[in-house]
């Protein structure tokens, strides 16, 4: 059985950064695990938003709350990665997502807010590019054209305009997509966009809509591999300026995000198993075994270094009975309250959050998981992403920032061990 | 402002309130239903959906339990599209009081309840999920009952008939002069506007809230107040309805509604109706005492709780000697000096119609009306209104006549955007301003495991695109629906329905900022109980 160097649990955010940069330094790499939230994902990659969250204070610059957060909150995942580590992980991260067809933006040291598909806006720091336009015409107020398509639920273009009363100049219509009726799905949508008959028919349908419009807004569904070829493609047939809307799930942004990895990862020599879960690891003296998947088709994989990206409940990372929070690949201790009673708010809103979103693992300055003892589990076992404690992703907007930002920690300090 | 005029005013669209509404009309009264929220928001909608056989009622109020068994056999044949006749056990596990089980059948017999006694293997096979430790089992004739539908269809047939409701209305103040009610003052606490009503009579069938309804008008009603909790299952458990045979307590009823099943309850006595909500500690210790009956309650998936305020009065001096049965209270304040007001309160669901019988005959005999009750022996139709709160009705519709361009808004119970469109039209001027919440009440949508995680925001976003909500209410309305699904959510979270959290806030905070913005709008939330629903999936 081959050794790796490292196994990553998880292809979230987390476990993908991971693998990336562990391949990137010439480690030889086994990921497996499921996908956790990648697949509900906007595309938006956050950085940090709001401190302190019962405040709801919203930063525009994402590094001075950052400086504040590990001010007032020192045991925040955040506080044991520097500014410059997290800025060279995010240029590296999407740096290998443009490689792979997949193009990021944003402004440096500064949050942007984008336009969702329930009419907010939010702040973050690096969008798709083919967002982009939505974020220079919410900023300008500019004449624009949201289209939504008949048979597409999730999204509603009269929605956006309503809840944006701030913009005059927003308009709605609704169009048929072309070629396609009854009930629509974004993923389908992008595939068909990938022919250029389908994006002329499409034109033609909104053309006479646009008016006065300088901007055109669409969910998203342009295409799948190579978006901002249609994005400009749709501009050059419009004559206007055009962006995407990430909608409600199933949207395409987890699946195009899913594909970059899909395809630049085994490029870079990494092995995936991306559809099976972690189900047994043990630790013998100075390795790791893993068993991934179950029944007739579980692998066993050998590594002398493991980075536990597993994510929280809905990624599997941790499970709950009635009693307790368990971790579910090692059993590792989790930080909990105490009582079940004090896992929820009353109010599913409340600008505090819920006690829960803080429980996770404990670790230490290298992002080394705490065993019972109250020392590090493994000394080549690292954690990543929303498995760890002290943080709330969701209020404090800082989802995928601190997914790729501590995956690149782990694999920095994992590297030196090996 | 507004003067509305009627014979006889009802206040409270519960079970009761919307059987007086069809009671009257058909005898002929002309009568007004104004509710403060929506119908059976309070312990109508609060409860395990149990027709009783009355065999639960046997050892502790023989009157009640010959009244649940009469109104039983009344609505199975009235009423059979509100009803699923499922039987049902009374049953006992090692360690249960052995007297109590062997007074049982005795006790059952003289009050004229059916009940058969059966051998454990039988029972075993009847209900496989039933604990190895079964010492006892009798069957008796209990059923479910969809509260909803009953109420709605109570409400249809009387709209039908020409009388009329209002939601969102709450009585404010009333006008006294010469010892009766001559003026109800209302507020339509959705709009702000005010409503003045003049009535011949005034029923008060505002339930857990009827002594502070009665308060308006100087009359002093005492009531306690009991809080139950209840679980739902994500599957259903049993066929029949499952009762622990000892005296009445805790955890000791199992109630199969539709896929799902309902389990509770818990009896807590509160201060006030307002305000009640299920906790952890509650959801716990119902699935702690309950598994002893059903061991399968320990691991099973449950969607989420809910709790009702039961109104238990208690008849002292300024009660009325004419309360029919220790099962309810019929107040004729005439005793306290208003000749046209009546308090009907107390009670169970499976006794609501005699309940709307009794108040109305008070009710005629004061106006000189001498047309008889027809509810005893006219079938109750079903209505279009009533229809959507059936599980699998949604699906089948959209199966049936769907059209191409209709799409499934709710994926959990397959309600579609047909579905919600027929029931904005349906419900008219009843649906009132707050849309999402009175679509949650009339159908499946938000019912399902996703707890409206999906299906609130896409029913949003077509409230939206018909024009039915503008500017930031739609947002508002959807924070309020996740606000009260969360009630029930947040004690069962554990296992699956913690990674649905977990999704949804996600979603919701995570993806789209909503905890931002405009806050819940609670313009027609008192912060009552929640409209819980028997929620059969």
């Amino acid at each position: 059985m081959k050794t790796y160097d490292v196994m990553v649990i998880g292809s979230g955010f987390a476990g993908m950064a991971a693998s990336l940069f562990a391949a990137k330094r010439g480690l030889s790499v086994v990921q497996a695990g499921g996908t956790g939230g990648i697949d509900f994902s906007t595309g938006f990659i956050d950085l940090l938003a709001v401190h302190p969250v019962a405040e709801q204070r919203v930063w525009e610059d994402p590094f001075a709350a950052l400086v504040a957060l590990r001010r007032d909150l020192p045991l925040h995942p955040y506080a044991h990665v520097a500014d410059d580590e997290i800025a060279a992980a995010l240029e590296e991260f999407t740096g290998f997502l443009e490689e792979n067809g997949l193009c990021y933006t944003g402004r440096p040291g500064r949050n942007t807010l984008a336009l969702t598909s329930a009419g907010t806006v939010k702040p973050t720091y690096l969008l798709p590019c083919s967002a982009w336009g939505g974020v220079e015409a919410l900023e300008a107020k500019a004449p624009t054209l949201l289209v939504d398509f008949h048979g597409l639920k999730g999204i509603s273009a009269r929605q956006i305009a309503e809840v944006r009363a701030d913009w005059p100049g927003l308009r709605t219509a609704r169009v048929r997509f072309p070629g396609m009726g009854g009930e629509l799905y974004p993923e389908h949508m992008a595939w068909s966009m990938a022919d250029q008959a389908r994006r002329i028919e499409l034109a033609e349908a909104v053309r006479p809509l646009l008016g006065d419009a300088r901007f055109v807004g669409f969910p998203a569904i342009f295409g799948m591999t190579d978006t901002m070829a249609v994005v400009r493609h749709m501009e050059e047939l419009l004559g206007r300026r055009v962006f995407e809307i990430p909608t409600l799930p199933p949207s395409i942004a987890g699946p195009r995000l899913r594909a970059a990895f899909d395809r630049g990862l085994p490029a870079l020599g990494v092995r995936t198993y991306t559809q099976k879960l972690v189900s047994a690891a043990e630790v013998s003296g100075e390795m790791f075994h893993f068993t991934a998947g179950s029944g007739s088709t579980a692998v066993r994989i050998a590594a002398r270094g493991a980075v536990l990206a597993s994510g929280r409940f809905f990624g599997k990372g941790l499970k709950a009975d009635r009693h307790a929070v368990r971790e579910a690949v090692f059993d590792l201790p989790v930080r909990q309250p105490e009582k079940r009673e004090d896992w929820h708010r009353a109010e599913f809103f409340d600008p505090r959050g819920h006690e829960i979103n803080q429980s996770g693992l404990e670790t230490d300055a290298a992002l080394r998981p705490l065993g019972a003892d109250g020392r590090p589990f493994h000394p080549r076992l690292h954690a990543a992403g929303a498995i760890l404690a002290h943080q709330d992703w969701m209020r404090m907007k800082c989802g995928a920032g601190l997914a790729i930002a501590t995956a690149c920690k782990a694999v920095r300090e994992l590297s030196q061990n090996l | 402002m507004t003067t509305l005029h009627t014979r006889v005013l009802i206040i409270g669209a519960g079970a009761t309130g919307a059987g007086l509404l069809r009671d009257l009309a058909l005898r002929g009264v002309p009568a007004l239903l104004i509710e403060q929220r929506d119908v059976n928001s309070g312990a109508s909608g609060g409860n395990h959906g149990l027709l009783h056989s009355g065999a639960r009622y046997v050892a502790s109020d023989r009157e009640a339990a010959e009244e649940c068994r009469e109104e039983g056999d009344i609505l199975r044949r009235l009423a059979p599209q509100c009803i699923e006749d499922t039987g049902g056990l009374f049953v006992a596990v090692r360690g249960d009081d052995e007297r109590y089980v062997a007074d049982f059948p005795g006790l059952c017999a003289a009050s004229s309840v059916p009940c058969r006694g059966l051998d454990l293997g039988t029972a075993r096979v009847m209900e496989p999920a039933l604990s190895p430790d079964l010492v006892a089992a009798f069957a008796v004739q209990d059923g479910a009952v969809d509260p909803f539908m009953l109420s709605l269809d109570n409400i249809a047939q009387a709209l039908s008939l020409g009388n009329s409701m209002r939601r969102n209305l709450a009585a404010r103040s009333m006008e006294v002069e010469n010892g009766r009610i001559v003026r109800v003052l209302c507020r339509d606490i959705t709009t702000g506007e005010d409503v003045r009503i003049e009535a011949d009579l005034v029923l008060n069938a505002a339930g857990a809230w009827a002594a502070r309804v009665a308060s308006l008008a100087g009359a002093r009603i005492g009531m306690l107040f009991s809080m139950g909790s209840l679980l739902i299952t994500q599957d259903r458990i049993a066929t029949r309805v499952i009762n622990r045979l000892r005296r009445p307590s805790d955890a000791d009823i199992l109630v199969p509604g539709g896929t799902v099943s309902i389990l509770g309850t818990t009896s807590i006595r509160v201060a006030s109706p307002d305000g009640c909500r299920p906790s952890v500690t509650e959801a716990d210790r119902i699935i702690d005492d309950a598994r002893a009956m059903l061991p399968i309650l320990d691991r099973t998936r449950y969607i989420r709780a809910y709790a009702g305020v039961r109104p238990l009065v208690s008849l002292g001096p300024a009660g009325d000697d004419r309360a029919v049965s220790r099962g309810f209270a019929l107040v004729d304040h005439a005793a306290d000096g208003l000749e046209n007001f009546i308090t009907i309160t107390g009670g169970k669901l499976t006794t609501y119609r005699l309940m709307a019988e009794k108040a109305a005959d008070l009710a005629c005999a004061k106006l000189g009306v001498a047309a008889p009750c027809l509810t005893r022996t006219e079938p109750l139709p079903a209505s279009t209104l009533g229809q959507w709160t059936e599980p699998g009705k949604g699906p089948r519709a959209w199966v049936d006549s769907r059209t191409e361009d209709d799409l499934v808004l709710c994926e959990c119970e397959m309600v579609s955007r047909g579905v919600i469109d027929s029931i904005i039209d349906e419900a008219g001027a009843m649906r009132g301003r707050s849309m999402l919440k009175a679509i949650g009440m009339r159908s499946r949508v938000g019912k399902g495991p996703c707890q409206g995680g999906f299906c609130g925001q896409r029913v949003t976003g077509h409230l939206y695109d018909r024009g039915m909500v503008a500017g930031m209410q739609g947002l508002a309305e959807l924070k309020t629906f996740t606000e009260r699904r969360w009630r029930g959510f947040s004690p069962i979270l554990w296992g699956v329905p913690l990674m649905q959290a977990d999704l949804q806030e996600a979603l919701y905070c995570g993806s789209m900022d909503l905890e931002f913005g405009p806050p819940p709008s609670t313009r027609d939330d008192d912060g009552a109980c929640a409209p819980v629903a028997k929620e059969p999936a």
